[in-house]
This record gives C-alpha cells, sequence and structure tokens, in this order.
C-alpha cells in the first residue's frame, strides 16, 4: 500500500527528528537517556503548549502573533494576584485563562467582523498584552506559594531516572487535545476548510464567524496555559519574558510540517517540530563549545527546507492532477 | 409543486437585477433555467441557495414558505447546489469533503472508518474508483466536479441546483452525469439546469424558463419549443445568421488557397503535451482548432504563443526565423493570445476597462515610457467604441462587467497592439448569446483588415460559421485538417471518432 501524499511532510518532519536524534546519539550516547528526553518535555513544554494553539491559527491560514507576549502577561498576572491577595493559584489560573481566552476571542472577533488581517490585528494584540504586562509590574515577581513549589516539584520518575514533570505531561496531553480537535471534531475540520479556502469553506456550510473566534479564543487559551506552565518553570512573572516566543512557536509549526498558508497539517508533527528544536539546543549545551547562536542557524535552515519541501509538493501534486 | 418562487425581486444599486419573477420546479423535472449573462439566473439562484436575501416575493418549498439565510440553511431545507468551478476543498481528503458538516462521530468525535464508507457509498453509482482517503486536489477537475455533484445531490434530496456543471467536462463525462441527472429526476428530485449549451438543454431538460433583464419570459415545454424560438425568447430579437460566412466559404476556397503565407511553424512540440505539429498561417485567415476536452487544443495554442515553450520545432516568416518560446517573445513577433481561463489568466479584475485595454501595449513599450494619460483615454474610448463594450465608462473595474464585455476588452487589448496572428482560446465560453454573435462578426472584421486569426472552441457550430480552415485535435495531436466543403461540424465529428469519411489526409499519412 503505497502512503498518501498528504502525509509527506508529517514524516518528513519525523524522520528529520529522529535522524538528529541519532547523530546526537552517536555521538553523546547519554542523549538516549529517559533523563534527556524528561528534560527535553519539560524544558519546551510552554513553548509546545503554545504551539499547539498556533497550529490551529496557521491551519486555518491565520497567524498569532500575540501569544509571546500574552505568556509575559500571564506570568505577571499570576505573580501579581498572587502577591496582592490570598487567593489559591487554581482560582487565580481560572482568572487568567478567562482573560486570555476572552482576549484571542476578541481578536478572532476583529478579524472577522472587521475583514481584517490576521497579522495586524494579533500585531496590536502583542502590543496591548505586553504593555498591559508592563502595567502590572516592571520588576521580575517572584512567586512563592507552597501549591506552586508542588506543581514544580510534581514528576513521575521513569526508568533510568528520567523525570517527566508535571508541566511536560500537560504538554504532552495539550498536543493530544489539540490532535483530537484539529482532526477528529467538526470544528477542526471547519479550521481545515478555512485554511483551504474561506469562501468556498462559506460555502460548504461553515459558519466562518464564530470559527474564526473559536480558533483565536483556543490561541488565546493555549497562552495563557502556556504562560502558567511558563510561570512554574521560571517560578516568577517578568514582563520582559518570551519575547518572540510566537516566531519560534510558528517555526515550531512549519518544521513541524504544517503549510503556512493554511489548510494542511498535523498536530502531531508541531510535537516534533518543538522537540527537533529542542533538541538543538541540548545538542549544543552537550557540546558546550559552541554558540548557542548555532541554534537559530540550524532552526533557520530547517524552515527553509520545509519551505523548499512544501513548494515541491505543492508542485508535484499539482502535476498530477 | 416541489419548488414554488413568487413574484421574487431583488435590487441591487443601479440595477433591478430580479423583477417579480415566478419559477415553477416540479417534482421529478429537470427545468432549464436560461437567459443571457445578466438576466438574473445567478440572482435568481442565489437566492435560492441564501447567498442573497430578497428583496420581495415568497419562496415556497413542499408547501411551505421558505426564506434560507446562508447556503447552510439552504443545505438542510434541501436545496443543493453545483457550481461551475468545483466549490469543494482541495487540501480536504474526498472523504472529508464529501461528508464535510454530517461527518459521522463516536462519542462526539469523527470516525474516521465510517467517513471513509461513507464517502464510499455517497460516490457508489457516479462511476469513479478513487481512494476516498487521497486529498480531493490530487484528482483531476473532471473528478472533482463529480464529487461536487455526489455531494450536493446528498446534501439536498429535494431541489438540486445545477449551475453550469458541465463547461469543464468532456463528451463522456457529461454523458456520464447525464445518466446520473436522469436517475436522480426519476427519483423525485426537483433539478434546476443552468447552461449555455442549448445542445444540452435540449437533451436533458423536461421544461425551460427563459429569464431577460430580471424578468421571466416564459416556461415552456422543452418538446413543444425549437431552437429558434428559444434564442428569440433570450435575445428578444432575431439572430443574426452567424453561418453567413460558412456559407460564403465554397466559392471562396480558391482564394483562401492563394493567400500570402505569413507564417509557418515546422514541427512545434513537447512531450507529454502535444505531439509536433506544423501550421502554416495565412494571411487574414481564421484557422479553428477542434477537439474534445484534453485533446491537447489549449496546449498548442500555448506552445504557439511560448506560454509552455516547445521542445522542438521552429517558426519562421518571410524574413526568417520567428521567436516565440516566451510570451515576451511572441508578442514581439507579433502574436496575441487571449486565453482560456478569462477571470485568471485574461483580466486584471480590479483594474478598470482602461488599464486593461493598455496593459499589453504599455508592456511593450517598457515601464520607463508611460503611455500619457490622454492618449490611454482616446483608446479606451476608441475600443470601447469600436467593439461596442457595455460599460458606463472606462475607469469601471473589468471584474464589474459581463463575462462577454470582459472578452471584449481582452480582444481590444490585442487590437491595440495590431498582431499579425492572433490566438482566441475559447472566446466565447461562458458568453451569451448576443454577445458570441458579435464577437463571431468581431474576428471577420479583423480577418478582413489582414490578421490571421486562431480560434479554439468546443463549439463546433461556432468553428464552422468562423473558420477557413479546420485543424482537428485527437489525443495529442493534430490528426486532420478540414478545407473548403469539409469545413462542417459532423466531419469534424468524424475526424475525433477517428473514422474519416475520406482516405487519410497528408497530415495523417505523414504522421
Amino acid at each position: 500500500m503505497s502512503v498518501n501524499p498528504r502525509l509527506y511532510p508529517l514524516l518528513a518532519t519525523i524522520g528529520i527528528f529522529i535522524a538528529a536524534y541519532i547523530v546526537c546519539w552517536l555521538q553523546f550516547p547519554y542523549m538516549l537517556s529517559t533523563r534527556v528526553a524528561g528534560n527535553l518535555l519539560t524544558d519546551n513544554a510552554y513553548l509546545g503548549i503554545v504551539a499547539v494553539g498556533m497550529t490551529l491559527v496557521i491551519l486555518s491560514g491565520g497567524i498569532d502573533l500575540s501569544v509571546g507576549s500574552v505568556i509575559a502577561f500571564s506570568g505577571v498576572f499570576i505573580a501579581v494576584v498572587l502577591r496582592e491577595t490570598g487567593l489559591h493559584p487554581l482560582i487565580v489560573f481560572a482568572m487568567l485563562l478567562s482573560i486570555t481566552t476572552a482576549f484571542g476571542a476578541a481578536m478572532g472577533g476583529i478579524i472577522h467582523g472587521l475583514a481584517m488581517p490576521p497579522f495586524i490585528v494579533t500585531l496590536a494584540g502583542m502590543f496591548l498584552a505586553r504593555g498591559a504586562s508592563y502595567m502590572l509590574t516592571i520588576d521580575s515577581v517572584p512567586i512563592s506559594d507552597p501549591f506552586y513549589e508542588a506543581l514544580k516539584d510534581a514528576y513521575w520518575l521513569m526508568p533510568g531516572k528520567g523525570r517527566l514533570t508535571f508541566i511536560g505531561i500537560l504538554m504532552l496531553l495539550s498536543v493530544a487535545v489539540g490532535a483530537l480537535i484539529a482532526h477528529r471534531t467538526r470544528f477542526g475540520a471547519s479550521v481545515f476548510a478555512i485554511g483551504g479556502g474561506e469562501h468556498t469553506a462559506r460555502l460548504m456550510g461553515v459558519r466562518v464567524g464564530p470559527v474564526t473566534v473559536g480558533i483565536y479564543a483556543f490561541s488565546g487559551f493555549m497562552a495563557g496555559l502556556s504562560g502558567i506552565v511558563f510561570s512554574i518553570y521560571t517560578g516568577s512573572g517578568y514582563p520582559l519574558a518570551t519575547v518572540g516566543a510566537e516566531l519560534t512557536a510558528i517555526a515550531a509549526v512549519v518544521i513541524g510540517g504544517t503549510l503556512l498558508t493554511g489548510g494542511a497539517g498535523y498536530m502531531v508533527g508541531t510535537l516534533f517540530g518543538v522537540l527537533t528544536m529542542g533538541l538543538i539546543q541540548t545538542y549544543i549545551v552537550f557540546d558546550g563549545s559552541l554558540s548557542s547562536w548555532w541554534a537559530k542557524i540550524v532552526i533557520g535552515v530547517l524552515l527553509l527546507l520545509f519551505i523548499l519541501l512544501q513548494r515541491g509538493l505543492l508542485r508535484v501534486t499539482a502535476l498530477r492532477a | 409543486m416541489l419548488l414554488s418562487i413568487r413574484s421574487l425581486s431583488k435590487a441591487f444599486p443601479g440595477t433591478k437585477a430580479l423583477d417579480a419573477v415566478d419559477f415553477d420546479l416540479e417534482a421529478g423535472e429537470v427545468h432549464a433555467l436560461l437567459g443571457e449573462n445578466g438576466a438574473g439566473k445567478s440572482t435568481l439562484i442565489k437566492c435560492l441557495t441564501g447567498a442573497y436575501r430578497r428583496d420581495a416575493g415568497e419562496i415556497w418549498l413542499d408547501g411551505a414558505q421558505i426564506s434560507p439565510e446562508s447556503t447552510s440553511q439552504a443545505q438542510d431545507l434541501g436545496i443543493g447546489t453545483v457550481y461551475q468551478e468545483v466549490n469543494l476543498l482541495p487540501n480536504l481528503t474526498v472523504a472529508q469533503n464529501l461528508t464535510f458538516g454530517r461527518e459521522p462521530r463516536r462519542f462526539g468525535m469523527i470516525d474516521g472508518r465510517a467517513q471513509t464508507r461513507m464517502a464510499e457509498e455517497m460516490l457508489r453509482g457516479y462511476g469513479l474508483e478513487i481512494d476516498v482517503s487521497r486529498d480531493l486536489g490530487f484528482y483531476s477537475v473532471a473528478v472533482q466536479q463529480v464529487v461536487a455533484i455526489a455531494r450536493a445531490v446528498a446534501l439536498s434530496g429535494k431541489v438540486l441546483i445545477l449551475d453550469e456543471p458541465t463547461a469543464s467536462l468532456d463528451a463522456a463525462e457529461v454523458r456520464m452525469l447525464f445518466d446520473v441527472v436522469r436517475g436522480l429526476r426519476d427519483k423525485g428530485l426537483g433539478i434546476v439546469f443552468v447552461s449555455h449549451f442549448l445542445d444540452q438543454v435540449f437533451e436533458i431538460c423536461d421544461r425551460l424558463t427563459v429569464l431577460r433583464n430580471g424578468r421571466k419570459i416564459t416556461t415552456e415545454r422543452v418538446a413543444e419549443l425549437n431552437r429558434l424560438q428559444l434564442i428569440e425568447h433570450m435575445l428578444g430579437r432575431e439572430l443574426e445568421d452567424v453561418t453567413e460566412h460558412g456559407a460564403a466559404k465554397g466559392s471562396g476556397d480558391d482564394q483562401a488557397q492563394s493567400r500570402a503565407e505569413i507564417l509557418h511553424f515546422e514541427k512545434i512540440g513537447r512531450p507529454g503535451l502535444v505531439e509536433p505539429f506544423d501550421l502554416s498561417v495565412r494571411e487574414g485567415e481564421v484557422i479553428g482548432l477542434a477537439g474534445l476536452l484534453g485533446s491537447g487544443r489549449t496546449e498548442s495554442a500555448e506552445l504557439l504563443f511560448g506560454v509552455r515553450s516547445p521542445a522542438t520545432g521552429s517558426a519562421r516568416d518571410a524574413e526568417g526565423a520567428v521567436a516565440h518560446g516566451t510570451p515576451r517573445e511572441a508578442i514581439r513577433s507579433g502574436f496575441g493570445f487571449a486565453p482560456e481561463d478569462r477571470k485568471t489568466d485574461g483580466i486584471i479584475a480590479d483594474l478598470s476597462v482602461r488599464e486593461n485595454i493598455i496593459l499589453a501595449l504599455q508592456a511593450r513599450r517598457g515601464w520607463t515610457r508611460p503611455i500619457p494619460r490622454a492618449e490611454q483615454n482616446r483608446l479606451a474610448q476608441k475600443y470601447i467604441d469600436r467593439l461596442d463594450i457595455r460599460t458606463s465608462d472606462a475607469e469601471k473595474a473589468i471584474g464589474d462587467l459581463s463575462g462577454g464585455n470582459q472578452q471584449k476588452v481582452v480582444l481590444a487589448r490585442w487590437l491595440a497592439m495590431n498582431p499579425r496572428f492572433l490566438i482566441l482560446d475559447e472566446p466565447t465560453r461562458g458568453i451569451d448569446v448576443g454577445a458570441h454573435a458579435e464577437i463571431l462578426r468581431l474576428i471577420r472584421e479583423l480577418t478582413e483588415a489582414g490578421m490571421s486569426v486562431l480560434v479554439i472552441s468546443s463549439e463546433f457550430d461556432e468553428l464552422v460559421a468562423a473558420s477557413d480552415r479546420i485543424i482537428v485535435l485527437r489525443d495529442r495531436r493534430h490528426v486532420r485538417e478540414l478545407t473548403g466543403s469539409e469545413v462542417a461540424a459532423d466531419e469534424i465529428v468524424r475526424a475525433i471518432a477517428g473514422r474519416p469519411a475520406e482516405p487519410a489526409t497528408t497530415m495523417e499519412a505523414t504522421r
């Protein structure tokens, strides 16, 4: 049985990840341990979660530039509210997620209602969220809450002494839920439809308005969740944190095999995109002598590779038709 | 009565698109909706499918009054539509496209396996053997069209609107489609059939309704109407005799042969596209290219104009070699090309009529030497008058014009260049009957002025009327050249069918 061509980018992503891991393992055999694997998940948890939201946005042919700022806002919001009030962190989480989800939904509403390009609307959102975090504080605010400490130290010890942390698990769960939403719900089918062509999607019965609002609300929710994870990971809230995280997330999505113009891709590909980028960082840490800028260069090359791959695939498909 | 529309009206700023139109559709009939462009057919359909909100009037479906407010609502009510351009998503799989909006679910999640089964079930009876898990875009347009029909049929259940569904299908596919349509009619669906192909209307439809200028002119049984009456209804006037040229041809045959050859193409071809062919172009003649869809008509034209560069062959004129490997070179060599897909390749919809007319001329001059605005205006006005382009003024966006007028603007663009060899690929596709005749007359005028024209058309009658000789293609090969009294529709059909009435022509012998 031949492989369905729509799987090619996903297979390429997984193939590159495995190949990269083999290269790392040949040079540093210790890389193939559950400790490294566990850290890979933990260190990239916030990125993976936000990339899940970004994947859905990009699948619809849109883009969400606000998420990096929203992550920073989330950390600052949690830290400040915890400091100023005696609320339980879970209540603060609920408040935060409602805010970021509503924020995303509002951007989606503007994008659809005013027929504005997502780029501009979410760019405005990016400045708004960043500005809002500065309004709360200009300093790094440490979080000292026993519940937080508990979350930070929660892990499951894998064989080989690797720690599968709570936030790592949360990231994997997010990808799983994201994959179900994207590939196994009518909402997800509508997202692909809009990414394939908004006009056609409307003719096929997609209610573009509510779906668009839903997409950006989802991205806002994931950005908020990512902010929670980031605050657990760093134990503080800082308004200058995660500058450019939105671009890293977009890179992860594209390396994950999702078509930047929308309409084609797989949620699980994004997980591998994130892990591949994390692997490059890990390799540089292991090597010790390489500048961390090499990570950016490799990521740049990978991005280019995937864009070329997608172009090539489009051409092949066009020739066959 | 399955569907009945009573005094439906819809106005747009400046025009009354529909004026108190009545329309009845019975269960188990195929009902043609005919009219020139701008008659109100598409507005009526859009009111039915919920794309437009009507201003006044009533729509009754199955005895209940309905007011669909969106396409999906119309679908739920039982009104499904298939458009000329496939309105499905090429990035989704065939199964996803077919089941979109009603995917089978288990525990709230789409059940992929059931979805595949459902899609295969829906395609049964359409004669398609395809892998439904492949992207729709992987398949040919014809297959996509059939998938679109299968989807609409499954969704609608009561009323099926076919808006020029056959425009991109070849004869065999049209036959298959018509079998499907008859089957659906016999099952009791009401089918609204919109088409410019009158043959197809007479073949498949039980009744027809003619619209003109937003009003209903008549509803008749097809069996009780002849073609002339129908065309008179559509035009509201007597049709000019477009076969005049064809009749005069017999006597002018010798003259045609004696005309000076201005261009000679030798062994032009490209593997996988068209097998090498020779073509000799004489001054002031119309050459027709006939063949089925996919026979290599358009591809031949594209090779001649350099849209795709020929792998073999050369061209020469009286002065020597002629470069035509790219459109730029071809234009410099005095060629013009009005492509088949007017909307994407022919016009720039957001630019004005004036800008579209001067486009090629300006490109030849180079952007460092802009054509003065006064000169542009003069040119635009000249061709608007000469070709009778119906537009309120030269600054109107061309996308707002009707198909026929857009085509005239494309013609004007090339006339402004004064090419010696003009290629027209389906110049009358999607154009109403009146504009048809005008375009044909224009072609005639051009050749009288000495220009040579190559016309591609899938309407053989039209080709016969327009052409001095006709080259017939089959399976990407130039198989026959018809001259003189051979220029006739049944001769074309015979040549395509591969049963020449006479011994093989030289073209076939040399192949």
